[in-house]
C-alpha cells in the first residue's frame, strides 16, 4: 500500500516534468520524484515496530540486528538528498540565468536549438 | 600485485589514489589557483600525466582496496580488474591530451580555474565510477561526473549553453532517479550493495521478474547517460554547446565510462544477462547506429555532425556488447577504445576550426588545410578511422563487430553495421570538403590569416591522439580474437557473474 503511494509520488514528480512549461515548476516536479524515490528507499529498510538504528552498549549485535530498523538505506537516502541539494542548486541557477538571458521561464519560448 | 611495475609501487596503494590525486587538485585550484590561468592550467596538466603514469602502472595488475580498511560486506571497496584498467586507460590518456589543449584554448575564457577544476572533478567522477564495487557508490561518483558535466556544458552562459544545459540536467536528473529505484529495488531483493555479493545472491535465484524489472530501470537510466536512441535528445544540444576540450571529454570518454562501462559491467558480470535480456541491448544498439547516423548527414554545425556521429558510434558498441559472444565483445572494447580516441580526436579538431575562424558552420568554412595543417592531417586521419577505413583503428573494431554479428548468425545487423559505415564516411567526407578542402572564403580569411597557425600545446594534443589512432590500429598484431589489453578486459566480461 504505502509502496505504491511511494510509486504515486514518482509518477507525480514525472508527469510534472513532462507537462510543466515552466522551468521552475520543472525543477520542483524533479525534486518531488526525488523524494518519492527516498521514500521508497526508506520504506525498503523499514520494519514495523523496529527500534532506531541505535546501538546501546551494553547490547549484543545480534539483538541489535534483530529489533532495529536497518541502516544501511537511511545513510544512502541522506547520501542522496546531500546530491540532490548540489544539482538543485545548479538548476535554480540555470533557471536565473535562463530567465536573464531570454527573459522568460517558459520553456517553449527558450527555443534556439533544433531537434 | 601488478605483473609489471615499472616504478616499484604496489599496485593495491595505487587503486584509491585514481580518485584522491584528481579531486585533490581539484580542490587545489579552487583554493589557491583560481584567478591565475596559467597556474592551473599546469597543475591540471601535471596531474592528468600522473593519473597516465599511475594507470599504465596498473596495467596487468588487479587489487580489491577497502576504504579505512573495514572487511568486505560492511566497508567500502574498491575493485580494480582488468575492465578497470582499460577504462582508466582510456580515461586518463584522452584527459591529458584534452588537459594540453585547455591551455591554449581557454585562454579566451574569463575564470578558466572553475573550467579545470570541474574538469578535474569529472575526472575524479569516472575513475571512481570504474572503480566502485558497490552500486551506491557507483552512483555517487556517477552524479560526481555528472553535476560536473552539467556545469562544464553550461561554461559559455550564453543562450544556447544554457539552454543544452537546462535540458542535458533535467534529463540527467530523470536517469539518475530511475538508477536510484532500480538500486533500491536491488537492495530490496539481494539485501546488499556489494556487486560481487548481489552477483552471488542473483546467480542463486536467477533472474526472476523483480529482479527483471529493476535490471530493465539500469538499462533506461544508463541508455539516458550513455545516449542510445530513444534516450539520445540531449546529447546533440549539450555536447556542442560546450567548450571544445569538454565536448572531446564528453563524447570521448564520459558517455562510455559512466553509461557504456556500467552496462556491460551490470549485465555480464552481475546480473549475467542470457540473451533474451541481451537482446535488448542489440535493439537500442542497432536503432542508435541507424538513427544517429542518418541524422548526422543533414547536419550543418561541425561539432552538432560530430555530436549525432558519437550516438551513432556508441549504438556500434551497444550492438556489439549486446552479442554477448566473445568476439562481440572484443569488438565492442575495442571500438570503445577507439573512438574514445578519435571522437575526442575530432572534436579538438573542430575546436581549432572554431578558434581559429570563429564559426562552425560548414557553409562558411573551407580551405582550412593551408592555414591549418596540423588540424588538417590530423582530422584526416580521424576522419579515415571512424569511417572504418583500413588499415585505421576503426576498420579492425567495426570489421570485428561485424564479423561477431555474421558469427551469431545476426545477418541483418551485420548488413545494417556495414550500410551505417559507408553512411559514415559520407558526412566525414562531408566535413573533409567543406571545411578543409575547397577554397578559402572571403568572410573568414581575414580571421584566419590574424591567428597563423594553431597554438603548440593544441597541435600537439591532436598530434598525440592522432598518433594514439595510428598505433591502436596495430592493436590487432597481437591477434585477431585477442588484441593487447582488450583481449584481458573481454575476458572479465565472459567470466560471468564475480
Amino acid at each position: 500500500m504505502i509502496y505504491s503511494l511511494c510509486l504515486l509520488l514518482i509518477l507525480v514528480g514525472l508527469y510534472g516534468v513532462v507537462a510543466s512549461r515552466q522551468t521552475v515548476k520543472i525543477v520542483i516536479s524533479l525534486l518531488i520524484m526525488q523524494h518519492g524515490v527516498h521514500l521508497l528507499l526508506l520504506l525498503i529498510g523499514y520494519r514495523d515496530g523496529g527500534s532506531p538504528p541505535i546501538m546501546d552498549s551494553g547490547q549484543a549485535a545480534t539483538t541489535f540486528a534483530g529489533l532495529s530498523v536497518d541502516p544501511l538505506p537511511q545513510a544512502l537516502v541522506l547520501t542522496s538528498i546531500v546530491i540532490g541539494l548540489g544539482v538543485l542548486a545548479l538548476m535554480v541557477a540555470l533557471c536565473v540565468r535562463l530567465y536573464e538571458r531570454y527573459g522568460t521561464f517558459d520553456v517553449t519560448e527558450i527555443r534556439r536549438l533544433r531537434g | 600485485m601488478g605483473v609489471m611495475e615499472p616504478f616499484g609501487v604496489e599496485t593495491r596503494t595505487l587503486v584509491p589514489l585514481f580518485v584522491a590525486v584528481p579531486l585533490a587538485a581539484s580542490l587545489l585550484i579552487q583554493l589557491f589557483t583560481r584567478d591565475r590561468h596559467f597556474w592551473s592550467g599546469w597543475l591540471t596538466n601535471i596531474t592528468m600525466l600522473a593519473l597516465v603514469l599511475m594507470s599504465i602502472q596498473v596495467i596487468g595488475g588487479s587489487a580489491l582496496y577497502h576504504l579505512g580498511g573495514w572487511p568486505s560486506p560492511i566497508g567500502i571497496d574498491l575493485r580494480l580488474d582488468s575492465l578497470a584498467t582499460l577504462m582508466l586507460l582510456v580515461i586518463n590518456i584522452v584527459g591529458l591530451a584534452v588537459g594540453l589543449y585547455s591551455v591554449d584554448y581557454m585562454k579566451r575564457y574569463t575564470a578558466s580555474g572553475h573550467f579545470y577544476g570541474l574538469f578535474l572533478l569529472m575526472v575524479t567522477g569516472m575513475n571512481g565510477v570504474v572503480l566502485a564495487a558497490d552500486l551506491f557508490n557507483l552512483y555517487v561518483f556517477l552524479e560526481v561526473a555528472a553535476v560536473a558535466s552539467y556545469s562544464l556544458v553550461a561554461f559559455g552562459c550564453a543562450h544556447e549553453e544554457l539552454e543544452a544545459s537546462f535540458k542535458y540536467i533535467v534529463l540527467g536528473s530523470l536517469s539518475s532517479a530511475l538508477i536510484l529505484v532500480g538500486i533500491a529495488l536491488v537492495y530490496g531483493i539481494t539485501g546488499t550493495l556489494n556487486m560481487a555479493q548481489m552477483a552471488g545472491r542473483v546467480a542463486e535465484t536467477g533472474l526472476d521478474a523483480p529482479l527483471l524489472l529493476a535490471f530493465g530501470l539500469f538499462i533506461c537510466g544508463f541508455s539516458f547517460k550513455a545516449a542510445l536512441v530513444p534516450f539520445h535528445a540531449w546529447l546533440p544540444d549539450a555536447h556542442p554547446a560546450a567548450p571544445a576540450p569538454v565536448s572531446a571529454m564528453l563524447s570521448g570518454v564520459l558517455i562510455k565510462a559512466i553509461g557504456i562501462y556500467v552496462l556491460a559491467r551490470l549485465a555480464f558480470n552481475v546480473f549475467g544477462a542470457g540473451d533474451s535480456e541481451l537482446s535488448l541491448l542489440r535493439w537500442l544498439g542497432v536503432l542508435s547506429m541507424v538513427v544517429g547516423g542518418l541524422l548526422a548527414v543533414g547536419q550543418t554545425d561541425i561539432k552538432r555532425l560530430f555530436a549525432y556521429s558519437s550516438i551513432s558510434q556508441i549504438g556500434f558498441i551497444a550492438l556489439g556488447l549486446g552479442l554477448g559472444t566473445q568476439l562481440g565483445l572484443v569488438g565492442a572494447l575495442y571500438h570503445l577504445v577507439n573512438h574514445a580516441v578519435f571522437k575526442s580526436l575530432l572534436f579538438l579538431n573542430a575546436g581549432a576550426v572554431e578558434y581559429a575562424t570563429g564559426t562552425r558552420d560548414l557553409g562558411r568554412l573551407g580551405g582550412l588545410n593551408r592555414a591549418l595543417p596540423v588540424t588538417g592531417v590530423t582530422s584526416m586521419i580521424g576522419s579515415m578511422s571512424i569511417a572504418g577505413l583500413p588499415p585505421f583503428n576503426g576498420f579492425w573494431s567495426k570489421l570485428i563487430i561485424v564479423l561477431a554479428c555474421v558469427e551469431a548468425g545476426h545477418y541483418g545487423f551485420a548488413a545494417t553495421a556495414v550500410l551505417i559505415s559507408i553512411v559514415t564516411l559520407g558526412y566525414q567526407l562531408k566535413v573533409q570538403r567543406m571545411a578543409f578542402f575547397a577554397e578559402l572564403p572571403e568572410s573568414i580569411s581575414g580571421a584566419v590569416r590574424s591567428m597563423g597557425r594553431e597554438p603548440r600545446l593544441m597541435s600537439l594534443a591532436m598530434i598525440l591522439l592522432a598518433a594514439a589512432c595510428i598505433a591502436l590500429s596495430l592493436l590487432v598484431l597481437g591477434g585477431f580474437r585477442d588484441p593487447w589489453l582488450i583481449g584481458a578486459a573481454q575476458q572479465t566480461l565472459s567470466a560471468g557473474p564475480f
